[in-house]
């Protein structure tokens, strides 16, 4: 059976480096626009991956995300080197932060990342280790 | 570059006249009107955008070039600042009045407003619906002289002196599904030496207390100008392609939400810096600054009756913006994909230098050239160069062996 088609691409993702922050979820918007992904998909997908392009940017020290689009779906992994959630219930609970006021200086921190990043997504997964890091599993369906 | 020449992706073109700009040789020449097109009508009118008055030295007032204007050809010429001025109120009304998501965008910059059909069908509800000053002049200069003339809406000519090529697109294709009100466009760069001697001819009527051009809206086609002439406190002004770009990009991720409204010019110093200028932007700018701190003070238009006319929506623009999505590397999404994942692969194998060598402006656009059977992978100097001294080692002895370089 021949294999599914699948476009594959990975991005270093740099904590506390504001310059480069957010360029990794714009590369995946170009990527979807080549493919022809529907625009109202690419604007979900696009919101998401940036919400949590940038966690990784303002909480951990470094981390990858990861863009898989096959015909069926698009899945974008995120893994960080960071402090981890204690607890994801609270977390992903909108107007819940526990950002410095410096990033709230910036404009960030408002606690409207995790559930955004749920409300744009199809599918969405959390895993965190305190001390460790967190991988975010955000899924759209075509 | 294939061949020698510069060649267009049309679909992907949004207007921006750069090509123009960049090209060293001036070997790109955007197509506008030029006199004779417009020989059928009974009378015409220049349409003069504060662009015009910023190529010249600021002691030459706009009362003067308007004369030199209609001494070059046209019947008469009519100002723009003016309208851009009654537009400019007509905003600040509908930033009162609005109650959606922010920031509004400005429609003003074709090019700005083809980016988001294209990139960003996400933003396009946030173009302000307010006809550009050009539109609005044109259609209350046509009015006037068919009463005044008695003349027929088609015996009259009104022509724009564009300082870049998207205005002329957007002239013949509006992204509205509506017809212009204006007949043509001349590039300023095509007029600009006629005028010049016109001017010169000019009997110096122009005298500051005689100048019949005043307003706010004469600094319009300076970055920033739109802004300083709202009301709105929170606003934003971006000039150039990457950063607005990068703007969009914040915008669309959802940030920027305590702004009402963002000017947006595809041209890093505004209109003023258009591809079909001729006069330094900069000095442009300045130009056109000091003709604002002369004359700029004083309004041409009544709060009040904007105030009307936009309840009678007299400003509004008809019928909605469509996306315009550039095309997709194949319709079958799987083979879009596939295609996709080939262009990664062939960029991995280049140098990533982005030397232009090749033709491609980067090696990710000739990686997907490459994949899309436009050009072959040989057209990378770079790769034909290793491949060269692979073959030239590969029959030779153990590397290194100085007896096999003399073969």
């Amino acid at each position: 059976m021949p294999s599914e088609p699948l476009f594959w691409q990975r991005f270093n993702i740099c904590g506390r480096d504001f310059v480069d922050a957010g360029k990794a979820s714009i590369t995946i918007k170009g990527i979807l626009r080549e493919i022809g992904i529907h625009p109202s998909l690419i604007r979900r997908a696009s919101i998401a991956s940036y919400e949590a392009e940038m966690n990784v940017v303002l909480y951990a020290s470094q981390g990858t995300m990861e863009l898989r689009v096959t015909p069926k779906d698009i899945r974008v992994t995120v893994e960080d080197e960071g402090p981890g959630i204690p607890d994801i219930a609270l977390a992903m609970q909108e107007g819940y932060s526990t950002a410095s006021d410096e990033i709230r200086e910036m404009g960030f921190g408002a606690g409207m990342g995790l559930s955004n990043i749920k409300k744009n997504a199809d599918a969405f997964s959390i895993h965190s280790v305190v001390g460790k890091g967190t991988i975010l599993e955000i899924t759209f369906r075509l | 570059m294939r061949h020698g020449k510069a060649e267009i992706l049309e679909d992907r073109c949004i207007d921006c006249g750069e090509c123009a700009r960049a090209c060293r040789h001036n070997a790109i020449i955007p197509q506008t009107s030029s006199f004779t097109e417009f020989s059928e009508f009974k009378y015409t009118v220049a349409l003069v955008s504060p662009v015009l008055y910023g190529q010249f030295r600021k002691e030459v007032l706009p009362s003067t070039i308007l004369a030199g204007v209609r001494k070059i050809g046209f019947d008469d010429a009519c100002d723009v600042a003016c309208a851009s001025e009654a537009v400019s109120a007509a905003i600040d009304e509908h930033l009162a009045s609005y109650r959606g998501p922010l920031p509004l965008l400005s429609p003003f910059c074709p090019t700005i407003v083809r980016l988001i059909q294209a990139r960003y069908p996400s933003l396009i509800d946030l173009l302000v619906p307010i006809d550009s000053p050009m539109e609005i002049a044109a259609r209350e200069v046509r009015n006037k002289k068919m009463k005044e003339l008695g003349l027929r809406r088609d015996e009259i000519g009104v022509i724009y002196l564009t300082p870049c090529p998207a205005k002329m697109v957007a002239i013949k294709y509006p992204p509205r599904k509506r017809d212009s009100h204006i007949d043509g466009a001349i590039a300023i760069s095509d007029i600009y030496r006629p005028l010049l001697s016109a001017i010169s001819e000019v009997n110096d009527g122009g005298h500051e207390a005689e100048e019949s051009v005043t307003g706010m809206g004469l600094g319009w086609p300076v970055l920033g100008g739109q802004v300083s002439s709202l009301r709105a406190e929170n606003s934003l002004a971006v000039g150039g392609l990457g950063d607005v770009e990068r703007i969009l990009d914040e915008i669309e991720h959802g940030r920027l939400g305590d702004i009402q409204f963002v000017e947006c010019h595809a041209c890093a110093q505004g209109c003023c810096g258009g591809p079909l200028t001729v006069g330094d932007p900069y000095v442009s700018r300045g130009t056109i600054l000091s003709l604002v701190a002369r004359f700029g003070e004083a309004p041409c238009q009544d709060r009040g009756k904007i105030r009307e006319l936009y309840q009678k929506r007299y400003f509004s623009l008809p019928g909605k913006i469509s996306s315009r999505p550039f095309a997709p590397l194949d319709r079958d999404i799987g083979k879009a994909i596939e295609k996709r994942k080939r262009i990664q692969e062939t960029h991995e194998g280049l140098p990533q230098i982005n030397c232009g060598a090749c033709g491609a402006p980067t090696c990710l656009s000739f990686a997907e050239d490459v994949v899309l059977g436009r050009a072959l992978l040989e057209d990378c100097v770079v790769v034909t160069a290793k491949q060269a001294r692979t073959t030239a080692d590969a029959p030779s002895g153990p590397a290194g062996d100085p007896q096999a370089l003399t073969l």
